[in-house]
């Protein structure tokens, strides 16, 4: 690394899970208090910045976010500007009394995979310490929750990319699924174009012709929902066409025979049947996709393939193609997940996932239950068992099965929870709703309180990126009077709750607990320092702590290249099999609606759609639909479109292409209100992941009268 | 409570689908399989496949949910009132629910010298494909003449004249009908088809009759299956052409349930993997507590033999009155393209050698909605004029 000019702040961006290296530069204040600047050195993005990074600090401005808490007045019932201390009186009273009237584990957390390592750590910690309850989730659960357990049954660990991405340019063939990342992390591109350049093929899967897919050698267009057969119509071919690393699975790998039944069951033909892809089109991928010198090659999944409720078969049936043909443990080659958000990787490995402690442990092995209660000086048998998943917290708030109270931190599920209009009901119906954000979001709308915390810029922190590189967040500047830290607001809940040791409000003594508590786990940081990674422009995990006199652990780039994470070291091949989506096509819904994202956008809106530039750039949904579809509605471009599912309906101007299935919709769901895509999503929820199925439901589509 | 007990007759395709299915719904579940070929169930789909050697016997295994396979076993007699079945080895077992997929024979046509003096059994030489153990004597024996005749120009004679041509074999291809795939093409169509045939090395013969077994290399007999229904005839069960079922699939006596080749829905015996495994899927549902109902399978056909891909959806063989036909026929690259529309309506259409578009066109014919705007686009892959520009984002 190099040391920035003096005033900057070399830091990370705020959105997505590339965590692109930026530098921030202080100005006069106007029309922001810091300018961003490139940062080349750092070597994920190498100075590339799209536009959502470019723009991040229009939210810095005053005007243009929270600066005082609210609480909600007894006698008008609308959010009025409160004081530090009566806004965090009334938010633990809240908390507190809900746990006095019905039990601790009537007291939600909802955490977010954008915050920082520190916070999921410390709201895991708050949540299983201080308020002694099970009920805590996030919103990563409709994020990455189906790759990591499919990730974890195979190779026995869950990290994003066991491989850098400096490596995908020497990978010869990349399969993406269900990923638009030309549009949701514009900067991973330039991978794909040296991919390119080095003669190497890129195939996309994607039921649009999307920005990503058009840069594609090969395209294959599914229809939603069928990922998983279209997955095992490959490996069907792989076994047809003799490419079977034979050598490989025998050395490697347990459970291949009944993976190849089950291809055997999805003959290509069938698959043709089932996903709309023509078997010549699936023979060409396998072609491109063995035709690999070295057995190098890679398929990445990101939510197209995940958000299902057989997301986890899915990405295992994925997996079972890398694994048939070798693809995986050794270099340039293997399966990888395309996480979502700023901190999606990290924020699954520290607690506040329902099921986990920190250092991706496991919330009922005893073992790990012991090591995280001696660093947090509890007794192990006064550690909570596993709660509910994310959609299960939500869809029982306010009910007496549920939480009737609700801490909800960066995360804002009216937007982007599947069933949205069932899920604000929901919050409507808690006794107490507290939500720290750094804007008054739609969901913070409902609040009993609402905490307004700093932004990226002026806190320090750590984040974990696709890639498992830990990597630190910078303060830029200090938060403006009457914003504090997330962290800090958790320090003053805690000690109104009566535990005013142990939630420390500075990042770098967090992170210090953190180390302690992932210490042996497979999530190890307790060799990461923050002067490390400020060195080493990050350091991957696993990175344990070395013993006095031994040299550092260089942290884990590559993972798998001598033997898999299972006990017995070798990889599992998935017995999987294709099956239909919770709710297909019927004559009343006769159509497939999926949703999305879009370039100007990230996640529910609630930052970007306060940007100007970005507000400027994607105003508002739509609805996308084939020509054919559109004539056949009789519908024109820009025509009021209202979109109908079991759940709810929906209204927004149509967009024709030609880049979409005519048998399918698709909806961005960025925005709040009449256009809410996920007022019509499903909360079907895959079995193991607890995954919603936000990509495949069934609609009919009416012009708007 | 005790675990309910199912026993399937067969273990093929249907057998296995409806044993994977049923452990997807539950496990406490006693289901076994009874199978007479000594193979744990395979993919029959896929049999041409092994004529070539792509895929090694042992690689088709399905997935039968880890129910017990009584392999080897043939069923000899029902007893539904009883509810239990007898094996041909004398040994009786109990059920509680008895699912029939017994599957379908091969239809042996009256050629001349067929069988083996005095026997039911085919002479040597002779030849249906139907089970694993029936390619090891074809390719033997075309191995070994160099020739081989293939009788039947359907879906099945097709792909095994084709694998049989890929094996270097002169392959010969006896037809009765006067074009190929009468059921699914028109002659049009099948011109294009019998062309590709042609230039894989098939000497392709329509409109003929056999007359005798030739004497200068083996005789395989595609000319269709009937369902294979004595059993179910013989427990007093109601068949016609196969097992009558309703909409539940159950068959005339209670507990019992028929699928696949060799069951008659509606009228209608379908004889193919898709529908056998729809129904499978359908009954596992039900049986598991779901009611789910069977409503028919549509008329489809797929085909890759070699360089040959076909589909067909539909009326695509005989489009009726009222009907238009848009046709797009390039045989010298081997494509052929056909919609059929009525009021507007894709009613069928037949795809040969150019297969982008099935999916839509699959979902075309299914969906039975009016086609607008101009319906060759279906046929040439381009989008409507009006809105090419927006096909790919900037």
């Amino acid at each position: 690394m190099t040391t920035p000019p003096s005033g900057a702040t070399d830091t990370h961006c705020p959105y997505c899970s590339l965590q692109c290296g930026m530098r921030l530069r202080p100005t006069s204040g106007e029309p922001a208090p810091v300018e961003v600047e490139e940062r080349p050195d750092f070597p994920v993005n190498r100075g590339a910045l799209c536009g959502k990074g470019r723009s991040a600090p229009a939210i810095l401005a005053a005007h243009a976010r929270l600066t005082a808490p609210l609480v909600r007045d007894a006698h008008t019932g609308q959010l009025r500007e409160a004081s530090w201390p009566e806004a965090l009186d009334r938010a633990a009273d809240g908390l507190a009394a809900a746990a006095r009237r019905y039990g601790s584990d009537a007291v939600g957390v909802f955490g977010g995979g954008g915050l920082t390592n520190e916070k999921a750590y410390l709201l895991g910690k708050f949540a299983r310490v201080a308020l002694r309850t099970a009920a805590i989730d996030y919103n990563g659960r409709f994020c990455m929750s189906s790759a990591a357990a499919a990730q974890r049954a195979a190779f026995g660990l869950d990290r994003g990319l066991p491989f850098p991405l400096e490596d995908i340019p020497r990978a010869g063939c990349v399969v993406l699924v269900g990923s638009n990342l030309a549009d949701t992390m514009p900067p991973a591109v330039r991978y794909l174009r040296e991919l390119q350049e080095a003669g190497g093929k890129l195939i996309v899967v994607d039921p649009r012709r999307t920005r990503t897919a058009a840069l594609a050698d090969l395209h294959l267009q599914p229809a939603p929902g069928t990922d998983l057969a279209l997955a095992l119509g490959l490996l069907h071919l792989v076994v047809a066409e003799g490419l079977v690393d034979e050598e490989f699975v025998a050395a490697r790998t347990t459970g291949y025979e009944a993976a190849r039944a089950a291809a055997m069951a999805h003959w290509p033909e069938r698959v043709e049947h089932l996903t709309g892809v023509p078997v010549a089109l699936m023979r060409r991928a396998v072609g491109l996709f063995c035709g690999t010198p070295d057995r190098t090659g890679m398929v990445l999944t990101a939510r197209g393939g995940e958000q299902h409720s057989k997301g986890v078969d899915t990405v295992g049936a994925w997996i079972n193609l890398c694994l048939a043909t070798g693809r995986a443990g050794r270099p340039a080659a293997g399966y990888g997940c395309l996480t979502g958000q700023g901190n999606g990787q990290g924020g699954r490995e520290h607690g506040q996932k329902a099921d986990q402690l920190p250092g991706y442990r496991s919330i009922t092995d005893p073992a790990a239950r012991a090591h995280v209660a001696a660093v947090w000086g509890v007794d192990p048998d006064e550690l909570p068992g596993p709660g509910r998943s994310a959609y299960e917290l939500l869809d029982t708030l306010g009910t007496p099965d549920g939480a009737s109270a609700l801490l909800l931190m960066g995360s804002n599920p009216v937007v982007s929870a599947p069933h949205a209009q069932h899920v604000t009901e929901r919050l409507r119906a808690l006794d107490c709703l507290v939500v720290c954000d750094v804007v008054l979001s739609e969901t913070a709308e409902l609040a009993d309180v609402v905490l307004p915390s700093a932004q990226w810029a002026e806190e320090d922190g750590t984040m974990t990126n696709l890639e498992g590189r830990v990597i630190l967040r910078r303060a830029a500047l200090a938060p403006p009077p009457g914003v504090r830290t997330d962290l800090e607001i958790l320090h003053g809940l805690a000690e109104r709750l009566g535990v005013p040791e142990g939630f420390p409000a500075e990042p770098q003594e967090v992170f210090e607990e953190l180390r302690a508590a992932s210490a042996g786990g497979q999530a190890d940081y307790s060799g990461i320092t923050y002067e490390r990674i400020a060195a080493e422009d990050g350091v991957f995990w696993p990175c344990p702590a070395s013993g006095p006199g031994e040299p550092e652990h260089p942290g884990t780039r590559r993972l798998f290249l001598d033997r898999f994470a299972t006990p017995d070291g070798r990889a599992r091949f998935a017995d999987v099999s294709h099956r239909p989506a919770a709710e297909e096509p019927d004559a009343d819904y006769p159509l497939r609606l999926t949703t999305g994202r879009v370039l100007a956008q990230y996640q529910s809106g609630a930052q970007t759609r306060r940007t100007p530039a970005l507000a400027e750039a994607a105003p508002g949904p739509f609805v996308e639909l084939h020509p054919r579809l559109a004539a056949r509605l009789g519908v024109t471009d820009g025509d009021g479109l209202t979109v109908v599912s079991r759940r709810g309906r929906v209204t927004a101007p149509a967009r024709l292409t030609a880049a979409i299935r005519a048998d399918t919709v698709f909806m961005p769901f960025h925005w709040p209100g009449e256009g809410r895509a996920n007022t019509l999503t499903n909360p079907a929820l895959d079995p193991v992941s607890r995954m919603p199925e936000f990509k495949v439901c069934a609609v009919r589509v009416e012009k708007a009268s | 409570m005790t675990t309910a007990r199912i026993a399937v007759v067969g273990a093929g395709m249907a057998a296995a689908r409806l044993a994977q299915q049923l452990r997807l719904h539950t496990e406490a579940l006693d289901i076994t399989l009874y199978g007479q070929e000594p193979h744990a169930p395979y993919n029959r789909a896929l049999l041409a496949g092994v004529l070539t050697g792509r895929y090694a016997p042992d690689t088709l295994t399905l997935p039968a949910g880890g129910a017990t396979v009584r392999t080897g076993t043939e069923v000899v007699a029902l007893d539904p009132a009883a509810r239990t079945l007898r094996t041909a080895t004398g040994e009786t077992a109990a059920y509680d629910t008895l699912v029939l997929a017994t599957g379908a024979a091969p239809v042996l046509p009256p050629v001349p010298g067929l069988f083996a003096p005095g026997g039911r059994e085919l002479r040597p030489g002779a030849h249906v494909l139907r089970t694993l153990a029936d390619c090891a004597g074809i390719v033997r024996d075309a191995q070994a003449a160099g020739r081989a005749t293939v009788i039947g120009g359907g879906v099945l004679g097709i792909a095994a004249a084709q694998a049989l041509a890929t094996l270097g074999c002169a392959v010969r291809l006896v037809h009765r009908e006067p074009h190929l795939l009468e059921r699914h093409l028109d002659a049009q169509a099948a011109t294009i088809v019998r062309r590709t045939l042609e230039a894989a090395g098939v000497d392709v013969r329509t409109g003929a009759d056999t007359t005798g077994v030739p004497d200068d290399g083996p005789l395989l007999l595609a000319c269709g299956v009937r369902p294979r229904t004595r059993l179910a005839r013989a427990a007093g069960l109601a068949v016609r052409t196969g097992i009558v079922v309703d909409d539940t699939l159950a068959a005339s006596a209670p507990g019992v349930y028929a699928i696949g080749d060799c069951a008659e829905h509606r009228g209608t015996v379908h004889g193919r993997a898709e529908p056998a495994w729809e129904q499978a899927d359908i009954l596992a549902a039900r049986l598991s507590g779901a009611r789910p109902r069977y409503h028919g399978s549509p008329d489809r056909l797929r085909l890759t033999a070699g360089a040959l891909e076909i589909a067909a959806f539909g009326a695509s063989a005989s489009p009726g009155p009222d009907t238009d036909t848009l046709r797009l026929s390039d045989a010298t690259r081997g494509i052929h393209k056909s919609l059929i529309l009525r009021d507007a309506r894709l009613v069928g259409a037949a795809l040969i050698g150019d297969l982008a578009a099935v999916g839509e066109i699959a979902e075309a014919v299914g969906h039975g909605q009016p086609l607008l705007p101009d319906p060759v686009h279906l046929l040439t892959g381009h989008p409507p004029p009006a809105f090419s520009a927006e096909g790919a984002p900037a």
